[in-house]
């Protein structure tokens, strides 16, 4: 009895040695070891079902958000969007395209003294509106823009 | 070669960080030469930590541009260091140190 347990013991160092060693070579950043993917809310297909899949609510007040984008985008394939805000107590973000076939473009977790914004580039297939979702203490707020595509980036 | 080309820049106690991957970003719809649709490769995971601490996680999906642009701030000191990581869905990775200037 007694060994057997000494043998699961080991066993059980032995791995967390595995990940420790990895941590420790630089493989594997700390936070990644917690980080899962929202597959769902990636596939989701339509902005009502995106929503629900990474929000978890279609019903979001206008907040205080900003938007910066470009108006008429040349090319759907590179579209440049800042999203910024001055809401306190900010925990997550999170980028959409209405019209895109999957509406989720990113989500955004933020760490320890984050300021709440971001910046990328995104793929739009046609014109679209952009929607940018901030949630602030337990509520999610959004603000709109739109932006008019002239050749859409969704490849195929 | 890292694929991360990343800037972390201090000013007022506010850190900017700009980074650009070099990553194909394949959506899944798009054909080779031969017409053979191209398998989703996407970066789906960024993780940026200052020591033990995180400080963005960012979840992408294939609508994040080729070779992808990331910035973000947040409150920290020059001479710190700053891991930036990222993952793709079919288990590549990288990941690369930066000195808060």
């Amino acid at each position: 009895m007694t060994s057997n347990k000494r043998r699961v013991f080991l066993k059980g160092t032995l791995a967390a040695g595995t990940v420790g060693v990895a941590v420790g070579a630089g493989l594997l950043a700390p936070s990644q070891l917690l980080a899962a993917w929202p597959e769902s809310a990636f596939k989701a297909r339509g902005y009502d079902e995106a929503l629900k899949a990474a929000l978890g609510t279609t019903d979001m007040p206008e907040g205080d958000i900003e938007i910066s984008a470009p108006e008429i985008a040349e090319n759907g394939m590179v579209v440049p969007v800042t999203v910024e805000t001055s809401m306190s107590d900010v925990s997550e973000m999170a980028l959409f395209v209405v019209e895109n076939g999957s509406p989720l473009t990113s989500k955004y977790l933020l760490g320890a003294g984050a300021v709440p914004m971001f910046a990328t580039r995104i793929k739009m297939g046609e014109s679209s509106d952009v929607v940018a979702a901030v949630k602030s203490g337990d509520t999610w707020y959004s603000a709109t823009r739109e932006v008019k595509v002239t050749i859409g980036g969704c490849g195929g | 070669m890292s694929t991360i080309r990343i800037r972390a820049q201090e000013s007022g106690g506010i850190v900017t960080v700009r980074a650009l991957m070099t990553h194909p970003m394949e959506t899944g719809t798009s054909k080779d030469a031969a017409g053979n649709l191209i398998p989703p490769h996407h970066i789906d995971v960024v993780t940026a930590d200052v020591g033990d601490t995180n400080v963005m996680t960012a979840y992408w999906g294939v609508t994040i541009s080729r070779n992808p642009f990331f910035q973000f701030q947040f409150e920290g000191n020059k001479g710190d260091t700053l891991t930036l990581a990222w993952t793709d869905n079919q288990g590549g990775s990288d990941s690369v140190e930066t000195t808060i200037g």
